[in-house]
């Protein structure tokens, strides 16, 4: 069971670091209302349009170890579910989309969870390549975390360096808490 | 307030342990945790989490925690490979941050697998 939004985030960001993508942008957006619109986009391998329909049913995958692939539709769920909204756009060479919108006023809306670490783990796993940006933002103000802007200020040291990760969590901490307070855990 | 300036400063007071760490790329360590689907809803995050503080609190930096995606055993995650240099590979599975601890102190620092986390452990338990 995946338990919260950040971990659906995790989890599709996987998918573009297997589809060989360099730069993964990840935005948050908080109405005033209440809507949560999320968006995840890789310059990956993309899929052509039969794989991208496929990939949105748990019988599609491109594993060879069995027959399901649960990701991109449990996230599709889970959205849908508080009356929200999840669209998959592909092409081919080119790079992935999803643009999810999840209702926090509905009962069966996930926490957002952990976003600190989810950046953290993706980008401190992946100290290279893809590159990371995240975007935030809600009524309460913005903010936004650039791989490639801490890479020129570490000018050779990697983002994989104990004090990097442990620099990279409070400053997400800080940075996104504020902002989603309330609907964070 | 979190700066860039910060940042500079870690470059500035890692960068002497870095050149000395380029001599010796045989010492390396590999911790490679599932990241699936399978893995993350089973609570790999955290586990890959610990693998990364628990080694940068040891100041462990031949360390190097990456992932992988599902490797076909999904009701033994969260799993994770550590490989030392010159070792066999072990698999661990059904992981949790507590049990990173210990794999830390047990395996990554003083050479010793805990085999009670192992998956030779966990499967003959199952299956006998």
């Amino acid at each position: 069971m995946i338990w919260d939004i950040s971990l659906h985030l995790m989890d599709l960001a996987q998918n573009s670091i297997t589809a060989g993508a360099t730069l993964v942008e990840i935005s948050i957006r908080l109405s005033s209302e209440g809507m949560l619109a999320i968006t995840l986009t890789d310059n990956g391998s993309g899929m052509d349009e039969a794989m991208a329909d496929k990939a949105l049913s748990p019988f599609g995958t491109t594993r060879t170890t069995r027959k399901v692939g649960l990701g991109i539709p449990l996230a599709k769920q889970n959205a849908e579910l508080t009356g929200g909204t999840f669209h998959l756009t592909s092409s081919h060479q080119q790079g992935t989309r999803i643009d999810m919108t999840f209702d926090t006023r509905s009962i069966d809306c996930l926490p957002l969870g952990d976003i600190p670490q989810t950046m953290v783990t993706l980008i401190a796993s992946n100290p290279v390549s893809p590159d990371f940006v995240l975007a935030c933002a809600s009524p309460l103000g913005e903010s936004s975390l650039d791989t490639r802007v801490l890479k020129q200020a570490l000018d050779g040291v990697m983002l994989s360096e104990p004090e990097v990760i442990s620099w990279m969590k409070d400053a997400l901490t800080e940075e996104t808490q504020p902002l989603f307070g309330g609907i964070l855990q | 307030m979190k700066t860039l300036a910060e940042l500079e400063k870690i470059r500035k007071d890692t960068l002497d342990r870095i050149n000395l760490r380029k001599e010796d790329k045989d010492d390396a360590i590999r911790v490679v945790v599932g990241m699936a689907t399978c893995g993350i809803a089973a609570g790999a995050r955290p586990v890959m989490m610990a693998f990364m503080e628990e080694a940068g609190r040891r100041n462990l930096s031949q360390v190097h925690v990456t992932q992988t995606g599902c490797i076909g055993m999904c009701r033994l995650e969260p799993m994770a490979d550590v490989l030392l240099p010159g070792q066999e590979k072990v698999t661990y599975v059904h992981l949790n941050p507590d049990k990173v601890r210990r794999i830390v102190a047990e395996h990554l620092v003083n050479g010793q697998p805990v085999t009670e986390f192992t998956i030779g452990t966990a499967e003959g338990k199952t299956n006998g």
